[in-house]
């Protein structure tokens, strides 16, 4: 916990990702990456395809293994845990090719986010009990709560699979908010969107935020990035080649570089 | 009288005229399953409830196996070992082979717990498996039980061997031996009539457990796992526990089962729990439609009556064409295959299809999540 003393004078970093490395075979996906979280933020990370983005997203929830390295949620190490207990310290994410429950229906999605804050087992389905039968009322009230937050009360019924895509990945965030997140790591979720969903995208996220939320944001849409990180940092072939606010990151040369040809605004 | 609170009147006479009709339907239901083995006795004769007791263990048979395979999605092909551990269980706790003669009451839930502990055993080395290697490994498990209990007969002799248990003592109730015919006021009961009634209170309540356990936070993480393991332990779902848990639930249906069967039969041997059960009750699952109850008790029902009743296809050969042209028992097997064949080109979701479609069986993944997986296996 070397870091405890000057996290203390200056901020209060909710993630801390310490010194990561990560190589599949000869590729080094992730080269001594570092990052720090401030609580409350929205911190964009940003980079070319294949810059490593997704492999630190699977590293800090858990689905990797780390080579090296430290990461902290609150104080708790997370490498080494399994991807529950991840969640169960308060890390959800969503996916970049979307993962939800394909066959069950939107509402059931949401549901399911609620497993790992809620406790009856086996016996309670049984017996239907007074306990079980509250839980799994309050299950339900919660996901339509949430679901009517991401404006999809009206296909609660809907099979996943049959869900619009932009549809989808507002289900995916609603499930993974389910968790009681504190930080919410979102991986492309303006993927596939057109504007005016993208627009929608951007208002639910700052209202997630408002609710106390810290956000993780992989994104490609330079728009929506710019508008709405507080910082950003940029990853390219695995390593982290900028850090700041997002006027400072578009400046950047080393960014200007890795984008050469792409659409930094 | 006001129009809102007319309007509220008939709806509630609609409800209360739904209601009732729910009711009749309910009541008939149960008149039915009631004078259902009268009344095949009276139309196609005794061995025919003999029949109908058959139906009802598979029916719970299929309906653990729904847990394991229709929920969890977890392909097991050696599911009749747990039959087996229930039915041995049975056999030599109250039987001459130990001279021990426990109550029907002690067994049953003992074989449940033991099978259900044989599930986990089951479950937990192949906990990283899915798929093709899942079914390969249980296979060999429900092999290897079977051998077991061929060979278990020496140095020390526990299962008798190939030659099975004999004797064993016929379940009793209050005093009631289902082995013999009893008497009701007017009414004579025979023994095959009284083990289906004590068949069809289990199977009702193996039916409840399973609805019970469909719609509730269990039932649904079982559900996403099917669907997605790897979404499912990202969204705080402890999968090793779960799938454990899947695998204990059906094996403990499975020894119910296996108890039951063992004291209706008073006999049995190695040969009953062959891999060819295992996958006669995952046919009957797939041909009603995983993961939905009601599927599977039918796909129970048809692919435990349709081979008995094609052994009448001599008879009927004998009627209509003057003479038996082809061996009934091969003809028998060909037109089974070939029914479950034809249902599985019409209907490849089952009969009755679940909504959610097991994913084990219909590999339908886009590349991409399947690379992922594999990735994420290599990983872990
Ligand atoms: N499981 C894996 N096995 C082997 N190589 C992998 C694996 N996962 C990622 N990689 C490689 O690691 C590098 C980083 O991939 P990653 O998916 O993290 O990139 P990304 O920044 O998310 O890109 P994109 O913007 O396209 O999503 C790529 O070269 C990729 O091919
Ligand atoms: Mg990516």
């Amino acid at each position: 916990m070397n870091n405890s003393v000057e996290s203390r004078d200056t901020s209060n970093p909710l993630l801390v990702v310490q010194e990561v490395n990560k190589s599949f075979g000869g590729l080094t996906a992730l080269s001594r990456v570092s990052l720090q979280i401030q609580s409350n933020e929205i911190f964009g990370l940003i980079g070319p395809n294949g810059a490593g983005k997704t492999t630190l997203f699977n590293i800090i929830t858990g689905l990797y293994s780390a080579d090296g390295g430290e990461v902290n949620l609150a104080g708790q190490a997370l490498l080494r845990c399994k991807p529950h207990v991840i969640v169960q310290h308060g890390l959800a994410r969503t996916f970049q090719n979307i993962r939800l429950f394909a066959n069950m229906t939107a509402l059931e999605n949401v549901m399911v986010g609620r497993h790992v804050r809620t406790h009856r087992g086996v016996v309670g389905a049984i017996m239907r009990n007074t306990s079980t039968r509250k839980e799994e009322s309050a299950i339900r009230a919660q996901a339509l709560q949430l679901l009517d937050e991401v404006d999809l009360a009206t296909a609660a019924e809907h099979l996943a699979k049959h869900l619009s895509y932009g549809d989808q990945r507002r289900l995916e965030i609603a499930r993974a908010l389910a968790t009681e997140p504190k930080l919410l790591a979102l991986d492309e979720p303006a993927a596939g969107m057109n504007p005016s969903e993208t627009l929608d995208l951007q208002q639910l996220l700052r209202k997630i935020r408002a609710s106390g939320i810290t956000i993780l944001l992989i994104e490609h849409d330079m728009r929506l990035v710019m508008q709405l990180c507080d910082r950003i940092a940029v990853l390219d072939y695995g390593k982290k080649i900028a850090e700041g606010s997002p006027a400072h990151v578009q400046q950047h040369p080393l960014v200007i570089e890795a984008y050469l040809g792409g659409n930094l605004a | 009288m006001r129009p809102g609170l007319n309007k509220l009147q008939t709806g509630w006479h609609a409800l209360q005229r739904d209601r009732r009709s729910v009711v009749i339907t309910w009541l008939a239901l149960g008149l039915i399953l009631a004078c259902l083995p009268f009344l095949t006795e009276l139309s196609l004769g005794r061995s025919w409830v003999r029949i109908l007791d058959f139906t009802l263990l598979y029916i719970m048979l299929a309906l653990g196996l729904n847990i394991v395979v229709g929920y969890a999605g977890l392909l097991d092909l050696g599911y009749i070992a747990f039959y087996a551990v229930g039915a041995y269980l049975y056999a030599l706790l109250a039987s001459p082979q130990f001279g021990l003669h426990w109550p029907v009451w002690a067994i049953l839930p003992l074989g449940a717990l033991v099978a259900g502990v044989f599930g986990v055993l089951l479950g937990a080395p192949t906990l990283k498996l899915r798929g093709d290697y899942l079914a390969i490994v249980t296979l060999g498990f429900g092999e290897i039980v079977r051998i077991f209990l061929n060979n278990l007969n020496t140095p020390y002799n526990i299962t008798n061997g190939p030659q099975g248990i004999s004797q064993i003592d016929p379940i009793q109730i209050g005093g009631i031996d289902l082995h013999q015919t009893q008497h009701l006021l007017t009414l004579t009961i025979p023994s095959t009539h009284l083990y289906y009634y004590l068949f069809l209170i289990f199977t009702l309540l193996i039916i409840f457990v399973s609805i019970r356990l469909q719609d509730s936070r269990i039932g649904r993480a079982w559900i996403a796992i099917r669907e997605d393991e790897v979404a499912a332990s990202a969204m705080g779902i402890n999968t090793r526990n779960i799938k454990l848990l899947a695998f204990a639930m059906g094996a403990s249906f499975g020894g119910i089962s296996g108890g039951l069967f063992a004291g209706f039969q008073g006999f049995i041997s190695p040969e009953s729990f062959t891999l060819f059960e295992s996958i006669i009750v995952l046919c009957m699952i797939v041909l009603g439609g995983m993961g939905n109850i009601a599927g599977v008790i039918l796909g129970a029902i048809l692919l435990t009556i349709f081979p008995e009743a094609l052994r009448y296809l001599g008879e009927w050969q004998q009627l209509l064409l003057g003479r038996v042209w082809v061996d009934p028992n091969d003809l028998r097997l060909l037109i089974f295959g070939l029914a479950l064949v034809l249902s599985m080109i019409f209907h490849p979701a089952g009969l009755l299809p679940s909504t959610r479609r097991a994913r084990e069986l219909h590999a339908r993944r886009s590349i991409l999540a399947q690379e992922q997986d594999s990735l994420y296996e290599q990983q872990r």
